[in-house]
């Protein structure tokens, strides 16, 4: 089953021309600049605009097809909306906002005190909106968006208008939500922090294209994207925690066809973590004959092949990307390193990171 | 005043939320009393509401219901002339309201007239409360739409400014025009401090 997505409007000085197909469980990151037209996709599957020519599919529920003449209004299309700054209605409790959708949705699974208590909420319930704080509002937003039992799950930038300690509140309930409901979401955002944390599956925009899309970890290695052009690029691995070693602190990840040593890791063995790997901190080096491993602090040096080689001007920098087994690396190196070791798409190559270097992200199950 | 807002409120709703064929008419014809002499407006009611007016002939046919020169004619003449006021002040608090609160309501499922009797009308209470005793303060003072249309007919149609004129032109009537004039103060200074007085709790009830 399959969320299907596709968009065509004409707005003064952009026209947005926007088609995906994302796996309809998990959550679907919209990420790309201001403009791109991530709000004006929100909006249509929403239903609170219309583009001129749209078609949005949840599984095999047809919520709109223009072409068709199908144009759900909103208040019918149970699609729930979180919007950039809540907007909670100011004239009613906690309990009375959570409960406005609920008792105008049919019965479904996700219930009141489940949702309350998901989202940390309880003590809140008899307050008014305008005695929280942001954190707390974007969470009452939150559920109350559950509750209506919606199909579809939309957040304009959650997270955008909280600082970044209340969005680190925030982010271990969001990752929670998602694990625990089975609810496609799809996520507007401009902060790649929040795609790597929260997002399954990457949907890149780009003045009103679809630049790539596909699992976030298959985007976020690709030297020819603009991820791969920013300062915390890099490839984001899917792991299952192999085995701890306490003895020497580490613990082994296997990502794909690589293993990687970290510093040990609280997660239970077999579980799915999330990592980083960033592609300023991967060194590259041409496959020796002797075995470098005994005679430096590094852990993981990963056998590979390039895979592709992009220019990144700003920075006088190439980044690679390296092919370890079917998981991909990033590596973010000078011009002359790659001149050096005469790197070229094909060429086999060796991928160094430090276990310090590992950035572990939220657990995945 | 009483009937008149709920009317008004319809009014600003349909002014403020749609668009239709018609409505710059519609619009100028709510608005026509606040900038017409009172005395056209009063007589334009006696045109059409009088005994043999189109509208007035029905009424009185149909129901034996007189409304020129009563006291229901004076408050018609009352709601004619403070309803673009009300319609004003309630269609300024309907904008006022943030659209996305309505929008959020309808992500929730809730339809047209459930958005306004849940979400749009609350929100704008307080403005409706402030139309409302602008409403009351204007017809207190309303002087040519009643003479007019209901004449001034001592304990039926005469308004407080009217019993003032009137004790005013007899000699020696100043001090039972004193007497008028410190109950209208002291009726719109009641108004006045019970609107702040509601304003001010509404206001918090809607969370600002």
């Amino acid at each position: 089953m399959s969320l299907s997505f596709s968009l065509r409007h004409r707005f003064p000085g952009i026209n947005l021309d926007i088609a995906f197909n994302v796996p309809e469980s998990g959550v679907t990151a919209l990420f790309g600049p201001s403009g791109a037209g991530k709000s004006t996709v929100l909006a249509a599957a929403a239903g609170l605009l219309r583009p001129d020519d749209c078609r949005i599919a949840i599984g095999d529920r047809i919520i709109a097809d223009t072409a068709a003449g199908i144009w759900l209004p909103p208040e019918r299309r149970r699609v729930g909306l979180v919007f950039q700054d809540a907007k909670l209605f100011p004239h009613m409790s906690v309990a009375t906002n959570l409960r406005y959708g609920l008792r105008r949705a049919p019965a479904g699974e996700i219930g009141f005190d489940a949702v309350v208590d998901l989202l940390g909420i309880a003590a809140l319930l008899p307050r008014r909106p305008h005695t929280l704080s942001g954190g707390e509002r974007q969470r009452v937003a939150i559920g109350r968006a559950l509750l209506a039992q919606p199909r579809l799950l939309l957040m304009d930038e959650p997270l955008a208008s909280l600082d970044a300690a209340r969005k680190a509140d925030i982010l271990p309930y969001l990752a929670r939500l998602h694990a625990a409901l089975k609810l496609p979401v799809l996520y507007v955002t401009h902060a790649f922090e929040e795609v790597v944390q929260l997002a399954d599956t990457l949907v890149l925009l780009e003045a009103g294209k679809v630049l790539a899309a596909g699992p976030v970890d298959a985007i976020a290695a690709r030297a020819d994207l603009p991820t791969a052009r920013r300062d915390d690029a890099g490839a984001v691995l899917e792991c299952r925690v192999l085995a701890h070693d306490p003895a020497r602190q580490l613990t082994t990840l296997g990502c794909g066809g690589a293993r990687l040593l970290v510093p040990l890791l609280p997660a239970p063995e077999g579980s799915l973590v999330r990592a980083r790997v960033p592609a300023r901190e991967v060194i590259l080096a041409r496959p020796a004959g002797t075995d470098i491993g005994a005679e430096v602090s590094l852990h993981n040096i990963l056998a590979g092949t390039v895979r592709a080689i992009a220019e990144d001007r700003p920075r006088q920098a190439t980044l690679v990307e390296v092919d370890l087994a079917g998981t991909a690396l990033l590596a973010r190196v000078t011009p002359d390193a790659v001149t050096r070791l005469g790197l070229a798409p094909g060429a086999a190559v060796l991928a160094m990171v430090k276990s310090m270097s590992v950035d572990m992200l939220q657990r995945r199950e | 005043m009483g009937g008149g807002l709920p009317l008004a409120v319809l009014m600003a709703w349909l002014l403020s939320r749609f668009r239709f064929p018609g409505r710059p008419v519609l619009n100028a014809l709510t608005h026509l009393p606040l900038v017409l002499p009172p005395v056209v407006t009063g007589w334009m009611l006696l045109l059409v509401f009088g005994i043999h007016g189109p509208v007035g002939a029905l009424l009185l046919d149909w129901f034996g219901v007189r409304l020129a020169f009563t006291t229901a004619g004076a408050s018609l003449a009352c709601a004619a002339m403070t309803f673009p006021v009300m319609v004003r002040s309630v269609r300024l608090a309907l904008e006022a309201a943030d659209p996305a609160l309505e929008q959020a309501a309808r992500t929730l499922g809730a339809g047209r007239l459930d958005r306004l009797l849940t979400i749009t009308l609350p929100l704008a209470a307080p403005g409706i409360l402030v139309g409302a005793v602008v409403a009351y303060a204007t017809c207190l003072g309303e002087f040519g739409a009643v003479i007019t249309f209901a004449a001034s007919i001592p304990g039926e149609t005469r308004t407080l400014p009217l019993a003032i004129y009137a004790a005013l032109q007899v000699p020696g009537g100043e001090a039972v025009a004193a007497r008028l004039s410190v109950i209208a103060f002291a009726l719109a200074m009641a108004g006045l401090l019970l609107s702040e007085m509601l304003g001010r709790r509404l206001n918090r009830a809607v969370g600002r």
